[in-house]
């Protein structure tokens, strides 16, 4: 299965992002045993001039780990006509057991990416470098992350098998034979609605607590992460069914089709940046104490968490129109 | 706003930078724009002919049944019909007849099928517009076969097909039940195969199985899977030409290292000047990041126009014959035009992205020369 182009280009690019991680984090042990910010040696200003090679790689690296979770996804739509009962995308990750974890670790790259570059820049508007050896540590627990993800998508890939026409197709219908499910399973609505309002105001609530106070910072980027996993779960449940017009389709793909007016984006391009610019404010916060990055922390956290809030709002106000504007009545049924 | 306004004059200082020097840079636009439009070409061409291939198979019946003898497709008996008895779920059932003729006059195959719905008087013909352009033959004009018993006969040429469908009506000859049967020599009772129409698409895996029951030496063949076998086939054709052009892009992946890392000592010293008037390693960075994005975004665009052009303008010439598979009688298409994303983050994996990783090494080490150490 791996002569198909989006497939190659899947495995090259995990490929090039793991051979550049991997020279990051030789770099960052290298880093943690000779980093002497007060030394002027040679090394260490090998070691400086490195820090900027290093910061463009995983700039590129985490950009490009971005584009190729889009690509998995398309990739997964346009082979579902391949394989017995998958309609979409989801039946697609449902052909064997690597497809769900290996975009789960997709979207967890992406995210940890995130937060590392956002710490990265603020590191870098210190003049004395104070976070560097936090940064590179964090590097290197990023690594195995992303190592893992290649082989599991490799794996993925390896033991897909395209339902062709073979010399006798009756061995396509023998009893046995059975296609793969072309559903997720769901959380029950009332239970997703809840939980979306719930996350949503605790969220919301959080991030102005943040914004006035300047403390709870940490607390923001982890009800983020809440609010994000129950946003996808209600997706799932109970927006995308609205969307559908239809109570028993719950497919989080298929909302990106153009079919569907492309609604996907709008709740998946908030959700995401909102999620990673929380996250982003919880590594910033914590280090309003370090003289050097006392005026870095105070600006770059109140930008992080007013955009953060912004695409927070933007995304529930998506979700409630999606909900309000669809045809789809389940008043009595669901509620 | 600042920050924009930073972003502006940093383009327009590389723009002019860029447009100083010409030369190189449009031999790297040249070779880069290459590599997008070939790898363009194949990929909205196989994406093209995907889709015409799904449209053209909507229309086909949703199961075909064929009878085999020692694994091999036979003809299939008339009774065969009645065997099959009362299927819930079929709406319709009837046997084909087709086959294929070799005419040594063009060197080619025709495929010659009886059209009932066509009402086709024995001594008449509709053939497929590559058939009429080879033979240069029109309506009205005779067609002669040679039959399976050395006799000849000759049909006249009632109309051609329409050429919306030439992709598949191309090498097509309808004639009536009755001349099939006595120039191919197939006797009354017998069927090339037979087609059943489902209407409910969950319904056709559990009738494939109850005909392979009910009659073990025939193969159901499902509309689905043709077109699950097309769409691999298509996406392996094109993974194929892809490994080819891997070589290609390796080459271009070291043309832009190279680019990148041998700086004239002009370039240089214009480097070391400007961190000597106050850039940094960043901003010259941010710099080289530019015009790299400036380079990319060109060639992409241009190579991607020119694919487009030749792929739906000029038949994707080029690579026509790989893709396609090859016959005799070309038909000639228009294809409509396929853009999704798929296709564009494909491309951009197999061209921008190598370009992205082979010059950030090269241009880091530009960005962290001293500025004495050039200009001494």
């Amino acid at each position: 299965m791996l002569l198909n182009p989006a497939i190659m280009a899947l495995i090259l690019v995990s490929g090039v992002v793991l051979s550049m991680l991997l020279l990051a984090a030789g770099f960052a042990i290298q880093l943690l045993r000779h980093w002497d910010i007060s030394s002027g040696s040679e090394r260490q200003l090998r070691l400086e001039r490195r820090t900027y090679l290093i910061s463009t790689l995983l700039a590129w690296a985490f950009a490009a780990e971005l584009v190729s979770l889009l690509l998995f996804v398309y990739n997964a739509e346009a082979m579902s006509g391949q394989f017995v009962g998958a309609m979409c995308a989801t039946g697609v990750l449902n052909v064997n057991a690597w497809g769900w974890p290996t975009l789960l670790l997709k979207i967890a790259i992406f995210f940890s990416g995130a937060s590392w570059l956002i710490l990265n820049a603020l590191d870098n508007r210190g003049y004395d470098y104070p976070l560097v050896r936090l940064k590179y540590r964090l590097l290197l627990l990023i690594v195995p992350l992303v190592a893992v993800e290649s082989g599991l998508q490799l794996r993925y890939f390896l033991e897909l098998r395209p339902d062709v026409i073979t010399s006798c197709c009756g061995s396509l219908f023998s009893a046995n034979a059975r296609g793969v499910a072309g559903e997720v399973a769901a959380l029950s609505p009332a239970l997703a609605v809840w939980g979306l309002a719930m996350s949503g105001v605790l969220v919301l609530a959080a991030g102005l607590r943040f914004q006035r106070t300047r403390r709870g910072g940490p607390l923001f980027g982890l009800l983020a992460l809440l609010a994000f996993g129950i946003a996808l779960a209600a997706i799932v449940s109970v927006i995308s069914p609205y969307i559908y017009a239809h109570p028993e389709h719950h497919c989080p793909f298929c909302i990106l089709k153009s079919g569907h007016g492309f609604a996907g984006y709008l709740l998946y391009i908030p959700l995401f940046a909102a999620t990673a610019w929380a996250l982003g404010v919880a590594v910033v916060a914590p280090w309003r104490h370090i003289p050097s990055l006392d005026a870095a922390v105070a600006d770059g956290a109140s930008r992080l968490v007013r955009r953060s809030l912004g695409m927070f709002l933007l995304f529930y106000l998506a979700a409630g129109w999606f909900v309000y504007s669809s045809p789809l009545v389940m008043q009595g049924v669901w509620w | 706003m600042g920050w924009l306004r930073r972003q502006r004059y940093l383009l327009d200082f590389i723009l002019a930078s860029l447009l100083r020097r010409k030369g190189k840079n449009l031999g790297l636009l040249l070779v880069y724009s290459l590599i997008v439009f070939m790898l363009a070409s194949v990929m909205l061409f196989t994406h093209a002919l995907k889709r015409e291939m799904g449209l053209v198979l909507q229309a086909s019946p949703e199961i075909i049944l064929q009878r085999i003898e020692a694994g091999r497709h036979a003809l299939i008996p008339e009774d065969y019909l009645q065997k099959i008895g009362r299927l819930r779920g079929v709406t319709a059932r009837k046997g084909r007849l087709w086959g294929y003729f070799y005419d040594p006059a063009v060197r080619a195959n025709y495929t010659l099928m009886v059209a009932p719905e066509r009402r086709l008087a024995d001594s008449e013909v509709i053939i497929g517009s590559a058939i009429a352009r080879t033979r240069g033959i029109g309506p009205g004009d005779y067609l002669t076969f040679r039959a399976h018993d050395g006799e000849a006969y000759s049909f006249r040429v009632r109309e051609l097909l329409a050429s919306d469908t030439e992709l598949f009506s191309a090498d097509l000859v309808l004639m009536s039940e009755r001349a099939f049967r006595i120039s191919q020599g197939v006797t009354e009772g017998w069927y090339t195969d037979i087609v059943l129409s489902v209407s409910n698409p969950l319904e056709l895996e559990k009738i494939a199985e109850k005909l392979t029951l009910r009659l073990p030496d025939t193969r159901p063949i499902l509309r689905e899977e043709i077109l699950r076998t097309y769409d691999a086939i298509f996406s392996w054709r094109q993974g194929i030409l892809f490994v080819l052009l891997l070589g290609a892009i390796l080459a271009f992946v070291i043309f832009a290292w190279d680019k990148a890392s041998g700086l004239s000592a002009e370039e240089r010293r214009e480097i070391g000047i400007l961190k000597a008037v106050g850039w940094e390693t960043g901003d010259v960075l941010r710099m080289k990041f530019w015009e790299g994005a400036i380079l990319s975004l060109m060639a992409f665009l241009l190579g991607y126009l020119l694919a487009y052009l030749h792929v739906f303008h000029a038949s994707a010439s080029l690579f026509e014959p790989v893709l396609k598979g090859w016959a005799v009688l070309y038909p000639a298409f228009r294809l409509t035009p396929v853009i999704d994303g798929l296709q564009v983050a494909t491309l951009f994996f197999f061209s921008v992205f190598p370009y992205v990783v082979a010059t950030i090494i090269p241009i880091w080490q530009v960005s962290v020369t001293d500025p004495d150490a050039v200009m001494r």
